[in-house]
């Protein structure tokens, strides 16, 4: 096991080195340059260029990234106020832990609330209760989340005014539910069809009706014998979804008032700010990358059949 | 038949029915039989006669759109058909217990093999601990023969090979000591060496636990090597009923006798060739009005598309569904076959 992980560990850098190279590539392959405006003269972009080391050959600028990444250091930023470094406009204020902890929480509602309510679907299927819920799960797939944003904030801020308008910081309890509702409701919905799914298909194998043979109690059927041979679909979801929810909470962060990461993932490229650029799809990256290591650990113990060995990497 | 007293199992007239799109499909069309206490019963027939069927819907595990439509199954005097869900819960696993085809599937694949034992145990409230339990599965274990049961118990079924997982699944199905054991077809996924280990193992278990035991195969050999009577099934319908003796040595049905000219035989050095038997099985959507082997039957006669024959005494215990046994001496009514 800790063998696999820290060979895991290392693939995981080559594999960031990989991300980093193809971003920078990527960034520069796009025409124009980040300091490029109406009233820019070719005298000021160079000048600009040449302060920030944009005139040097790429095979130089990327090294000097690779090198800097490598002392922890991510860069100063090409538009905000003169000097900004990187570091401060993505972790300054709490903004990470703000979209994290927005994220995790949007996620375990996801888990908690979708893995029963597919549970549910499935056993009651072709019942009145899998109709709704399949309804239900449907509309929340498809609805896109600043609809639901939207009529949230209609709803339960602007009409009944049982909840604040402004999210900001998150500082107490009331100030969360929308913003999480928002955010989770896509993947609940996601994450209930996907049980629904396999939980239907786990009840029909042979083992189940061993397990029926034997008198064990329909309850234990479900959340003993079926549920955790029907896991591994939904662990094999969500683990890039927690990296796509920290991303993804763009537009509920923007809709609620919520300083979080999310803006800059946007921002950055709108402003062909290559350090942010760079800096956030490596932290996004190294995100994902990390939670396919939960995910490869998790099928471990919900499946003892497979064994982790890190030979196929 | 025999005093309801003397009988672990006795099933009346039971039909089941599975209710398709394309119509009602009679799988099971109206067969009585008994079973007594210790006894070993085989049902034999072709894919789709029924047999299983049949055995699902006395430990109750038909699913939709399978249904008993009519009918009674008798379990030491109570009727099983009118049990509710928690005592047909109470009475699988306890009362009747099953093994199945293939154990590479029955068994669940994220449980320890001790875990899916102790839970056939502890589901029935015997008043075992957890730690007795436990004690008592690893006794199974050892008592279907696996060795070193004390580690193998924490093992996952992936570490067993398939004999072992019918063993361990036979462990399971006899941990609550149940009256009747129910076995469809367990030796059909196994390799022959490990077929006749098993049956072995059944017969040994048998006269140790005072078991009866329906066991469903269509494996001829496997029923003479292990029961005591023997049914044979085609399309829903028991044609013909009796020991395991009379029905080989002194077949009386047409089918039954097609089943075992088609079967290889071991104690005879003839060259002959095996006879198969001509056509295929009806369609049980649209089942004959007349005997349901009759379209495929060498002594076909003109009764015999009419009307369904009835299930009569040709010896002792010994029954048979046929026209012919009316009829033998009629010669001149036989139609062309």
């Amino acid at each position: 096991m800790a063998v696999y992980v820290i060979k895991r560990i290392v693939v995981s850098i080559m594999t960031l080195l990989l991300i980093m190279c193809i971003t920078f590539l990527l960034m520069n392959a796009i025409p124009g340059s980040p300091f490029l405006t109406e009233k820019s003269t070719p005298e000021m972009i160079e000048r600009a260029n040449a302060k920030y080391g944009l005139d040097k050959p790429l095979y130089v600028q990327l090294f000097n990234y690779v090198k800097n990444y490598a002392r922890g250091d991510l860069g100063t930023s090409l538009k905000m106020q003169e000097g900004t470094s990187v570091s401060t406009i993505l972790f300054g204020q709490g903004k990470f832990e703000l979209s994290i902890k927005l994220g995790v929480i949007s996620l375990l509602l996801a888990v908690v609330v979708g893995i029963p309510l597919g549970c549910i679907a499935a056993y009651n299927r072709g019942k009145w209760v899998d109709g709704f819920l399949r309804v239900m799960t449907t509309v929340g797939v498809a609805v896109p989340t600043f609809v639901l944003a939207g009529l949230l904030l209609i709803g339960f801020a602007v009409n009944l005014h049982w909840l604040p308008t402004k999210s900001n910081s998150l500082p107490d309890f009331k100030s969360y539910v929308m913003p999480v509702i928002s955010l989770s409701f896509y993947y609940t919905c996601y994450v209930a069809k996907l049980t629904r799914t396999s939980m239907l298909d786990a009840i029909n194998q042979d083992y189940i009706r061993t397990a029926r043979a034997k008198g064990v109690k329909t309850r234990m059927l479900i959340l003993k014998h079926a549920l955790r041979n029907s896991l591994i679909p939904v662990i094999t979801y969500l683990g890039p979804v927690m990296a796509g929810i920290i991303t993804g909470s763009f537009v509920v962060e923007s809709t609620f008032s919520i300083p979080g990461l999310g803006k800059y993932f946007v921002q950055s490229v709108l402003n062909r700010d290559y350090p942010v650029i760079m800096a956030t799809t490596v932290i996004l990256s190294a995100l994902v990358i990390f939670m396919n290591l939960v995910v490869d650990i998790a099928y471990k113990i919900v499946d003892p059949r497979i064994t982790l060995t890190g030979k196929e990497d | 038949m025999e005093k309801d007293n003397k009988n672990l199992l006795e099933i009346k007239d039971l039909k089941v029915s599975f209710f398709t799109p394309a119509g009602e499909v009679k799988a099971v069309n109206g067969i009585s039989y008994s079973l007594g206490y210790n006894e070993v019963m085989g049902i034999v027939g072709e894919s789709g006669s029924g047999k299983s069927v049949e055995a699902y819907s006395v430990i109750g595990l038909l699913q939709s759109p399978g249904k008993v439509v009519g009918g009674s199954i008798t379990f030491e005097g109570e009727n099983v058909l009118d049990f509710t869900e928690e005592q047909m819960r109470q009475f699988r696993g306890n009362k009747v217990s099953m093994i199945f085809q293939n154990p590479m599937t029955c068994l669940n694949p994220v449980y320890t093999i001790g875990n899916q034992l102790i839970e056939a145990l502890m589901c029935h409230d015997k008043g075992y601990t957890r730690e007795a339990a436990r004690k008592r599965a690893i006794e199974m274990l050892e008592l279907v023969g696996i060795n070193n049961a004390e580690k193998r118990i924490d093992q996952y079924p992936h570490e067993f090979s398939g004999g072992m997982r019918q063993r361990a699944m036979i462990a399971m199905a006899l941990i609550c000591e149940p009256k009747l054991l129910i076995a469809d077809e367990p030796t059909t996924a196994l390799d022959v060496t490990i077929q006749a280990q098993i049956l072995e193992l059944m017969k040994d278990l048998q006269h140790k636990a005072n078991t009866s035991i329906i066991f469903i195969t269509h494996n001829l050999g496997v029923v003479a090597e292990i029961c005591d009577r023997v049914s044979v099934m085609y399309a829903g319908h028991i044609v013909e009923q009796g020991d395991v003796n009379d029905v080989f040595y002194d077949p009386q049905h047409p089918y039954t006798r097609g089943l075992l000219s088609s079967t290889p035989r071991m104690d005879e050095v003839t060259r002959e060739r095996l006879v198969p038997i001509e056509g295929t099985p009806i369609d049980l959507l649209n089942p004959p009005t007349g005997c349901n082997f009759g379209p495929r039957c060498k002594h076909c006669m003109k009764i015999c598309l009419r009307e369904k024959p009835p299930l009569v005494e040709v010896g002792e215990r010994h029954y048979s569904a046929c026209w012919l046994h009316f009829k033998k001496e009629d010669e001149q009514e036989e139609a062309e076959t």
